[in-house]
């Protein structure tokens, strides 16, 4: 907050301020910038235009991947619905999604909490250890569980699968909230403890309202990071396979790969969309999160 | 009956690791008094006032708030409510619903719990504020309605963390006065922390000056600027000047130190248990120098020097006096009791005279 307004500019003593340094911008368009912009523009494209090709085919009267185009059709979107192998394996998926989705949350609220407001001994070396599945290779990670659950007699099946997403998801949910709880003014949930309630009436009351958005953006994107993850679930599948399995087994069947790219395709842009959103929601309300004086 | 040991802090210390952040602290404080913790930062105040409100743990010692001691009770369980410096006004609530939040406890109902945040609105002189969003405040504002927040639990003591800091002076003024008219009304003991010593000596009944961790001395703002007991205290509040010098023993009522700069000087303000010998330091405060531009017929308690420096405040003058004998000049405050419409000329040459009274003569210890 301002107390006092200085005086820009010269002041009672004639004394002159320092000219601004005009912004490069003005007066030249994009030219200064120019590089910069096209090398954004190229990276970008790089990047998305061999996913966009995945739509494009999709709609592509053929079953050949290849230009040129045939013509508009949606008849390897009916296919796709009326599959039933395909929609179970999509109802796994979601299922196996909203537990880790979940699990992760929960577990990385708690963790955030410890992290952002506590003097923990070794705070560093212990985030860090927290943050390792990220950085394991997937494969070795996945070989790793697999001898595990042998080792311990426990069959495969989705809720192995579920616990493998979850190992991985939870840094992601405990990065989110960590900084949604680090913006938060630390005295809140202390004047909440001083005005007579305990811990968890403080969490519910205070902690809750002020972090949900932290919370849903942390559930979305670990829903989303256990839809769309392939290696762990293969490694750690039983009877019952994931939407990532199922499509990749239907690869060597020519014919019905349209249909599968119809399906990438819809869970490109649902996956789009939540993540989006997420990342909206988890912005929304961080300037009002501290109660000090402005 | 106002008990002096309405809070009683016994050989208390807090540690962080090796660090002590508070040192085996030992005092009370009086039912309905305003008392002020005062100290650069760093020196342990915050932490004893967090020790009071819970938040912290004594490593040794205990704390006693009337006569009930509060180790290992929680926060939300002590007779005490703290007013953050932040303000900490939660910012999904309104006006309303924030002074009405430690209320949910209070087994009133809610027509009775409405009546109280409006009666508490009135009292911080914000009427009809009660459906306003916690961001439409300004700083002043929030201040007083986390004051209001806490008052309305009619806590036995408030605890007050440099809630003023935030706020530009002239706001800042007037909320110092109007606290300590609040206080004065509602008769609650209030904890004050500060780093102003303005800011102590304007609100305080009295005031502990601490540093490293330490209390330094605790009086009434008059006693601790008149009889400051170390150097640090007499320092740390208002302006000083400290003249190094050693006892030669007594004439009369006074006590003669022979000093650097102002020669053989007579002290009558520490009375019978000044020191009859040893090296002392001599201390005088500015506004305790008369100062003159002609030779004054007097044959102690009078130094001549040149006039270094002189400022013009408006209402009363700094003067800088440099005398033989000691380096940094002598500080000098004189009231601006009749109109002076020419600028002094401060120009190394301009001799002046100082005097002062034997009862101003301060004499401390290092």
């Amino acid at each position: 907050m301002s107390d006092t307004v200085s005086k820009a500019g010269s002041d009672e003593r004639g004394v002159q301020a320092p000219q601004v340094i005009e912004s490069k911008h003005e007066g030249h368009s994009w030219t200064g910038e120019a590089p910069l912009f096209i090398y954004a523009v190229w990276y970008l494209a790089f990047l998305y235009i061999p996913v966009l090709f995945l739509p494009l085919f999709s709609f592509n009267d053929s079953i050949y991947v290849a230009f040129p185009l045939k013509g508009f059709t949606l008849q390897w979107y009916a296919d796709m619905l009326e599959n039933p192998a395909l929609l179970h394996a999509l109802e796994n998926s979601v299922k196996v999604g909203a537990g880790v989705a979940i699990a992760s949350t929960f577990l990385g609220i708690f963790a955030a909490k410890a992290m952002t407001r506590y003097r923990l001994p070794g705070k560093g070396p212990l985030t860090s250890f927290i943050m390792l599945p990220l950085v394991v290779p997937g494969i070795i990670l996945g070989i790793a569980l697999l001898v595990i659950s042998n080792t311990i007699g426990v069959d495969l099946s989705l809720y192995t699968i579920g616990l493998a997403h979850t190992l991985v998801a939870v840094p992601f949910a405990m990065l989110v909230l960590m900084s949604r709880l680090e913006g938060f003014d630390k005295s809140l949930e202390e004047a909440s403890l001083d005005l007579g309630e305990n811990a968890f009436q403080t969490f519910l009351r205070v902690t809750l309202p002020l972090a949900w958005p932290g919370i849903l953006a942390s559930t979305l994107l670990t829903f989303t990071i256990s839809f769309d993850e392939f290696i762990l679930a293969f490694f750690l599948a039983g009877n019952e396979v994931t939407l990532p399995i199922y499509i990749w087994s239907q690869l060597r069947f020519p014919n019905r790969l349209p249909m599968v790219l119809s399906l990438g395709a819809c869970i490109l842009v649902a996956s789009f969309f939540i993540v989006t959103f997420s990342e909206v929601i988890r912005r929304r309300g961080v300037g009002t999160q501290s109660g000090a004086a402005i | 009956m106002a008990r002096e040991d309405y809070i009683s802090i016994r050989n208390t210390s807090k540690h962080f690791g090796s660090v002590k952040a508070v040192d085996d602290i030992t005092f009370n404080i009086q039912q309905g008094e305003f008392f002020s913790l005062l100290g650069a930062s760093g020196c342990g105040k915050t932490t004893l006032l967090r020790m009071l409100a819970g938040f912290e743990q004594p490593t040794l010692g205990n704390i006693y708030i009337d006569g009930q001691p509060q180790a290992g009770v929680p926060p939300h369980l002590r007779p005490v409510n703290m007013v953050f410096q932040s303000y900490a006004i939660f910012p999904h609530l309104n006006v309303h619903k924030n002074i009405a939040y430690g209320m949910r406890k209070s087994g009133l109902s809610k027509a009775e719990v409405d009546k109280q945040v409006d009666e508490m609105l009135e009292l911080i002189k914000l009427p009809g504020y009660g459906k306003r969003g916690a961001h439409q405040l300004s700083g002043g504002q929030r201040q007083r309605i986390a004051l209001a927040r806490a008052l309305i639990k009619r806590p036995k003591v408030l605890l007050l963390d440099e809630p003023l800091g935030a706020l530009d002076k002239k706001l800042r003024e007037q909320m110092q006065l109007e606290l300590r008219a609040l206080q004065r009304d509602v008769g609650i003991t209030f904890v004050f922390v500060t780093h102003d010593q303005e800011e102590a000596m304007t609100m305080s009944d009295r005031i502990a000056v601490m540093s490293m961790g330490k209390v330094l001395q605790i009086d009434s703002p008059t006693t601790l600027y008149e009889i400051p007991r170390v150097k640090e205290v007499a320092d740390f509040i208002g302006t000083i000047n400290f003249f190094e010098g050693e006892v030669k023993g007594k004439e009369g009522k006074a006590t003669v130190v022979e000093t650097e700069g102002l020669g053989k000087v007579f002290s009558t303000a520490s009375g019978d248990s000044a020191p009859t010998s040893g090296k002392i330091s001599v201390a005088l405060r500015p506004e305790k120098f008369n100062i003159s531009f002609q030779q004054p017929n007097v044959q102690n308690n009078v130094v001549e020097g040149v006039l270094q420096a002189a400022a013009y405040l408006g209402d009363r003058s700094h003067y800088y006096v440099k005398i033989n004998g000691r380096e940094a000049p002598v500080a000098v405050a004189s009231q601006n009791a009749q109109r002076q419409m020419q600028a002094v000329e401060a120009d190394n040459k301009q001799k002046v005279w100082l005097t002062w009274d034997e009862d101003s003569v301060l004499l401390l210890q290092s």
